[in-house]
């Protein structure tokens, strides 16, 4: 742990995106999440740490209620996304999910062409009034997910017939497709070799400027490496949660430290 | 190394006792495969060679072809080609002709025979052949007056002797031919006028009564068939589809859908004449619609296709990966998006493979057509346009199939053999559109 790389950033002390409050998640009689707070910040990347089994997944699927598709699956106390609840009954998740983005941690493009998987989602919100529009929006989401030099001569060939870095940088373009305000990951790298890794580290980097970035990981190197905040779960509690420099280098929990030492997890 | 080289029982290069049993399995266990593919195979070839060898006689014919006059003064008496007065003149009428025909060409190729008279020579010709003969000058009145050349059916007995299944041995107590009638067509048969052709009418045709074997066709069951086909697929797929989206993507997991479950999967193993005396309650004795109608028996077939559809097209759904639902909901598409757009064209592939399944299930069925009425009616005609289709008394092949196995007339029994392979080729073009259109859908993922 003694060369793990720990980039200087100035967190901006932007306002606060997601606020959670005593959230509570249980599957069946499993009580997942324990009465975790955390203020998620605007154009900020988060990362969110911990051993297998912690609850971070969990945590951040709650956050653009994908939860909802699993039956057995209770979420209780409060999260705000701009001061909203979005677990209120007028909630409509499906125009929360456009709000807030996720990349899974298997890339995962629709089996149809690059241009589709783009496409799809502006579509079916109604976001271009014309081709050109669309081809636009293509475009640009291809080029914010660092991918479009790569694709651009080929929008018509399938998406899965592309790497697998290739892919979910493809999956990335198309989360920002839809211009969400929050872009949720879900270890997005935990599935590509360590040049395809960092590229997507370097993507995230670039996203942030536009986006509010949560990323779940099981690297502490890449939580280092991307994030300016950290949380550290652990058995479903949110053990600790602070600056990214902080947390690696004076954790304040004991288990925190054993963590990032190497003792646990 | 050493060790190795010392002791065989060290050595790669012997095989210990526990591999060499695990090998012996594995290699009894591939015999077995190898047994049990070719054991098949066999019952297979055994069973195409009885249906071919069997059946390809019905889709020969045998006629005689004669030049008929068509007497004016028979068919036409008043001479000004009504169509009405010509209609009046029966069957009756026709037959004298042929058998004059026929009588007259015996005479002219000279071939020695007792038989002096033109009636000797009815046991030649088919009793359906003064109707083919009567339909031709209703189409066409001016033949009248003329001389044709006919191509006469002859009767099954003649034809049989040509396909070698009627011999002068078993006719001896015919009553209908005589081992004389049989020289009078070897006669003719080398003059080139009896011969065999192939049979369009079997393909065709409709069904003939029992004692008019030569004259029987598929073609109107064929109808029947396809007509039912068309409702069991214009109603089972929608419905068993949007029951198995819903059940699958939609409902909730809990214990009513539970139980719903467990009856679709029941319903597929319930004896399929429950659903023929179901469908005698519900859709004739209830709804009153037509009895024998292809529309009550396709709508019979589609309860008992349904399950085997629901089934195979829940389980085409289960396989589509789920992260497939989760990058359609990730970018914001509704549940019903997700299905229909991402789901539902990954599974096409699976649910046509089930529905044909299914259909070819329903396309074999007979028993649930007993208790319909749709089988052993003789359908004499082709149904009236496409609602006729659905509506008109009509049988099915399998049911026709097995109406001409139980008639008496060892022609029958050749033709119910050609009837089976009819229904294979119907099945096998069924088939072979579904794998088109199974091509088209599938996409890799």
């Amino acid at each position: 742990m003694n060369d793990m790389r720990i980039v200087r950033k100035d967190v901006d002390m932007n306002d606060t995106k997601i606020s959670a409050k005593g959230v509570q998640v249980f599957y069946g009689d499993t009580h997942a999440i324990k009465d975790v707070d955390v203020e998620i910040r605007d154009k900020t990347v988060t990362a969110f740490i911990g051993p297998s089994g912690c609850g971070k997944s969990t945590f951040l699927r709650c956050l653009n209620r994908m939860n909802d598709t699993i039956d057995i699956c209770r979420v209780e106390g409060n999260i705000l996304l701009d001061g909203e609840d979005i677990y209120d009954k007028r909630v409509d998740p499906v125009q929360l999910r456009a709000k807030v983005g996720m990349v899974f941690q298997r890339p995962n493009p629709f089996p149809k062409s690059i241009y589709d998987n783009i496409a799809y989602g502006p579509r079916i919100h109604g976001l271009a009034k014309n081709k050109a529009d669309l081809d636009e929006i293509v475009e640009k989401a291809l080029r914010r997910g660092a991918i479009w030099d790569e694709v651009k001569d080929r929008l018509d060939a399938p998406g899965t017939g592309l790497s697998g870095g290739q892919q979910q940088r493809l999956c990335i373009a198309r989360a920002v497709a839809t211009e969400p305000e929050v872009l949720l990951m879900d270890e997005p790298c935990s599935a590509l070799d360590p040049i395809a890794t960092l590229q997507v580290e370097e993507l995230i980097d670039e996203l942030r400027e536009n986006f509010s970035v949560v990323i779940v990981t099981h690297s502490m190197q890449q939580a280092a490496r991307v994030s300016q905040k950290t949380a550290f779960f652990h058995l479903g509690n949110l053990v600790e949660y602070g600056d990214t420099e902080q947390i690696f280098t004076n954790p304040q929990d004991e288990r925190t430290e054993s963590y990032i030492t190497g003792r646990i997890g | 190394m050493s060790d190795a080289m010392n002791n065989p029982a060290n050595s790669l290069l012997v095989q210990d006792a526990r591999t060499a049993k695990r090998n012996a399995a594995e290699k009894r266990f591939r015999f077995f495969g190898i047994a049990a593919i070719a054991t098949g195979l066999v019952f297979l070839v055994i069973l195409l060679t009885a249906i071919f060898s069997n059946g390809t006689g019905a889709f020969q014919q045998t006629f005689l072809t004669v030049p008929v006059h068509l007497d004016e003064t028979k068919l036409d008496k008043a001479g000004n080609r009504d169509i009405e007065d010509i209609k009046k003149v029966s069957t009756f009428g026709y037959n004298p002709l042929i058998q004059q025909a026929v009588f007259d060409m015996v005479q002219a190729q000279g071939i020695e025979t007792p038989f002096t008279k033109r009636g000797d020579m009815k046991a030649l010709i088919s009793a359906s052949a003064a109707a083919q003969l009567r339909d031709e000058v209703i189409a066409n009145p001016d033949l009248i007056g003329q001389t044709i050349e006919f191509r006469v059916l002859a009767t099954s007995r003649v034809d049989g002797y040509l396909k070698g299944r009627v011999t002068r041995e078993s006719v001896e107590r015919d009553k209908n031919i005589d081992a004389e009638h049989f020289d009078l067509v070897d006669g003719l048969r080398d003059a080139g006028i009896v011969k065999k052709s192939f049979n369009w009418d079997f393909i065709t045709g409709a069904d003939a009564s029992e004692s008019r074997p030569e004259q029987a066709g598929m073609g109107v069951a064929m109808v029947g068939s396809f007509f039912m086909m068309l409702v069991v697929l214009l109603c089972a797929l929608p419905i068993g589809v949007a029951a198995s989206i819903y059940l699958e993507e939609f409902a909730p997991q809990n214990r009513w859908t539970d139980l719903i479950e467990v009856n679709i999967s029941n319903l597929a193993a319930v004896p399929s004449i429950v659903f023929g005396i179901l469908g005698l309650a519900v859709f004739i004795q209830f709804a009153h619609l037509p009895q024998s109608a292809p529309l009550v028996g396709g709508l019979v077939l589609t309860l008992m296709t349904l399950p085997t559809i629901i089934i195979s097209t829940r389980a085409s759904l289960k396989a589509v990966p789920p992260s497939i639902r989760d990058a359609a909901l990730g970018v914001g598409a509704s549940k019903m998006q997700s299905v229909f757009h991402h789901v539902l064209p990954l599974a096409m592939p699976g649910i046509l493979t089930g529905t044909i399944i299914g259909l070819a299930q329903a396309l074999g069925e007979t028993a649930p057509l007993l208790l319909i009425g749709m089988v052993g009616y003789i359908a004499s005609d082709m149904p009236d346009g496409f609602l006729g289709g659905f509506l008109d008394p009509n049988s099915a092949m399998p049911a026709q199939i097995y109406e001409w196995a139980k008639r008496a007339d060892p022609a029958y029994y050749e033709r119910a053999w050609g009837g089976i392979i009819i229904l294979l080729m119907f099945l096998m073009t069924m088939n072979i559109i579904a794998v088109i259109l199974r091509r088209r859908f599938e996409r890799r993922w």
